[in-house]
């Protein structure tokens, strides 16, 4: 059973986006996604500064056995990325929702939010699966 | 599972299956005009013997011209044992197996492989090889527009000095992938990319510079001013080579204050017999923060359960088994059979066999270029540096002076170069590699005098 805080919202390509008390939004992937993928090798960040769009491509996480995108969950520019991941992609499987963040995207709507699945909706999602 | 063809009967069965009375109604589709229809000159089957018989007959029309003939494909000398050792039942394959861990023993040729090309072009990775030299200079071009993030062009320099089969090869690969490569022309009298030229693309936004060395001209381009160049403007630079001359010029990670981006090329010389239109094989090199968008396999080195040493496919990632439609490339399979023989080649000669070998190369070609250009009509076309191959100006019509060579001495007198370069005129392309002597230099030069000056 894997874990599914509250406190963010859920695509259903399986990024979470959490909307930070300076109006940001930090992206990572599920801790579902995290188990499915096994161990990261190594993730391809994007770079600072980047504007992407909701649903843009604009990373990939790779394991020993698969590679996957990252799509950003909004549309904005991105203002930060977790640099530590070059050199410790296993970030993201120890610590899928704190330590292992990808990037901050500053959003241009933050409505675009509402679009995404809550929690429960999440965990409904990965059930049906 | 043993290959077992369809039976007739297979075949009316599936055929009832589907409600369709013959194989000819499942191309009803394509218009008529569009078949070729039936292959009337293709005659009746031989048995082996006469077609052993046949095809020996035709080789021995060939002779063995005495070849002064280059533009991409050298004949350099194969000593006896890089053949027998390669067609050897453990090597004789020309595929990465299936169960790629299991062939340890290929895994680690290929290893030692990317190790020696490392090496030899003083950069941090190798692929397991590419096709050709055309296919791994597209496949550079691809790999550049995927790892240049500074950049957003989809636009290439690329050097008119660029072999000119290498460039059409490219643009068939890249054009519909919305990728443009865009010319710079050469100074007319050293044979080089002009610098001054291409500092006139500066302001614009490219990807990635194309740097030939040696130019398809024979030419030595300015690498280090080229590939400072690239790098100031934010351009990927791309060598694309001969691997022979690397072993006595500057090699390609060592080029400008940077080294270049990615190298690649034909690896023919090393090893692999002249073939009309091969099969050769292309190799790729790059600097090790590009390595997740280089095409092609990659062979890692490792240590198994037991500590033992053991090799491995590595970045399997980029690849199509895994990234499907968005791996690197398509084309993942490499030459294996012609690397292994590039592989022995090299570990024959070693470093100081290569370099003698460029060495004596660019010695004969600098002998024949003196003794040709003492011919009355027979004059230079640049004054930059060469390596092995060298460009000179005829009153005569190129063509029909090679056609006479050839029939008449069995020589092999060079490459026509006006036909890619029509503003060089009656330009004929030379070649003297290290299986040239000084008889067979002078051979071809009296044959030539007398048919220019009777």
């Amino acid at each position: 059973m894997s874990n599914t805080p509250d406190d963010r919202k859920y695509a259903d390509s399986h990024e979470w986006a959490l909307l930070e008390a300076d109006g940001n939004v930090r992206v990572g992937i599920s801790d579902h996604a995290q188990e499915l993928l096994g161990d990261l090798v190594f993730v391809e960040l994007p770079e600072a500064g980047q504007s992407v769009g909701k649903g843009d491509e604009c990373s990939v996480v790779e394991s020993v056995k698969a590679a996957s995108d990252i799509y950003s969950p909004v549309t904005g520019e991105i203002i930060a990325i977790n640099d530590a991941l070059e050199d410790s992609p296993e970030a993201i499987n120890e610590s899928a929702y704190e330590d292992g963040w990808i990037f901050i995207v500053k959003p241009t709507d933050t409505s675009e939010l509402d679009e995404l699945l809550d929690a429960d909706g999440y965990q409904n999602l990965i059930e049906d699966e | 599972m043993p290959f077992i063809p369809h039976t007739e009967q297979d075949v009316e069965q599936m055929l009832s299956a589907i409600g369709v009375d013959s194989i000819d109604d499942l191309f009803d589709e394509i218009p008529e005009d569009l078949r070729c229809g039936e292959l009337e000159k293709i005659p009746a089957g031989m048995n082996e013997m006469e077609v052993t018989r046949l095809l020996r007959e035709r080789a021995a029309q060939d002779g063995l011209p005495l070849c002064f003939l280059g533009a991409g494909a050298y004949e350099h000398h194969i000593p006896a044992a890089v053949w027998e050792i390669t067609t050897r039942g453990e090597f004789y394959s020309a595929y990465t197996p299936y169960q790629a861990e299991a062939s340890q023993g290929t895994l680690q040729l290929l290893y030692e492989y990317q190790s020696m090309m490392a090496s030899l072009m003083a950069m941090d990775v190798s692929n397991a090889s590419l096709y050709d030299g055309a296919s791994a200079l597209a496949e550079a071009v691809l790999m550049a527009v995927r790892a240049n993030k500074k950049s957003k062009s989809r636009k290439i320099l690329m050097p008119l000095t660029t072999n000119p089969v290498y460039r059409s090869v490219t643009e068939a690969i890249v054009k519909n992938q919305s990728i443009e490569l865009v010319d710079v022309p050469y100074n007319s009298e050293t044979g080089q990319t002009d610098l001054e030229a291409l500092a006139q693309f500066a302001a614009e936004d490219f990807a990635a510079l194309v740097i030939p060395q040696p130019n398809f001209f024979g030419v030595l381009e300015n690498v280090d001013a080229l590939t400072t160049w690239a790098a100031a403007n934010k351009t990927l630079s791309i060598g694309v080579v001969n691997p022979m001359a690397m072993a006595l010029l500057k090699p390609p990670g060592e080029w400008g204050d940077t080294g270049v981006d990615i190298v690649c090329g034909e690896g023919q010389p090393l090893g692999v017999p002249l073939a009309s239109g091969g099969p050769y094989f292309g190799f790729m090199c790059c600097k090790q923060q590009h390595v997740r968008q280089m095409p092609g396999r990659i062979i890692g080195r490792t240590t198994d359960l037991e500590g033992q040493q053991g090799f491995t496919l590595t970045l399997q990632a980029r690849e199509q088994h895994i990234r499907r439609s968005k791996a690197t490339s398509n084309i993942c399979t490499n030459q294996g059979l012609l690397v292994t023989a590039a592989t022995i080649y090299m570990s024959l000669l070693g470093p100081q066999g290569l370099k003698k070998v460029a060495l004596n190369s660019h010695k004969n070609t600098q002998l024949l270029s003196h003794r040709l250009m003492s011919i009355n009509g027979v004059r230079a076309v640049f004054n930059a540096p060469i390596f092995h191959e060298c460009v000179v100006q005829l009153d005569t019509d190129v063509k029909q002076l090679i056609n006479t060579l050839a029939q008449e001495h069995h020589i092999l007198a060079g490459f026509e170069v006006s036909a890619h370069y029509p503003e060089l005129g009656n330009a004929l392309m030379v070649c003297a590699t290290e299986t040239r002597t000084e008889n067979d230099i002078e051979k071809f030069a009296s044959k030539l005098d007398a048919l220019l000056n009777g």
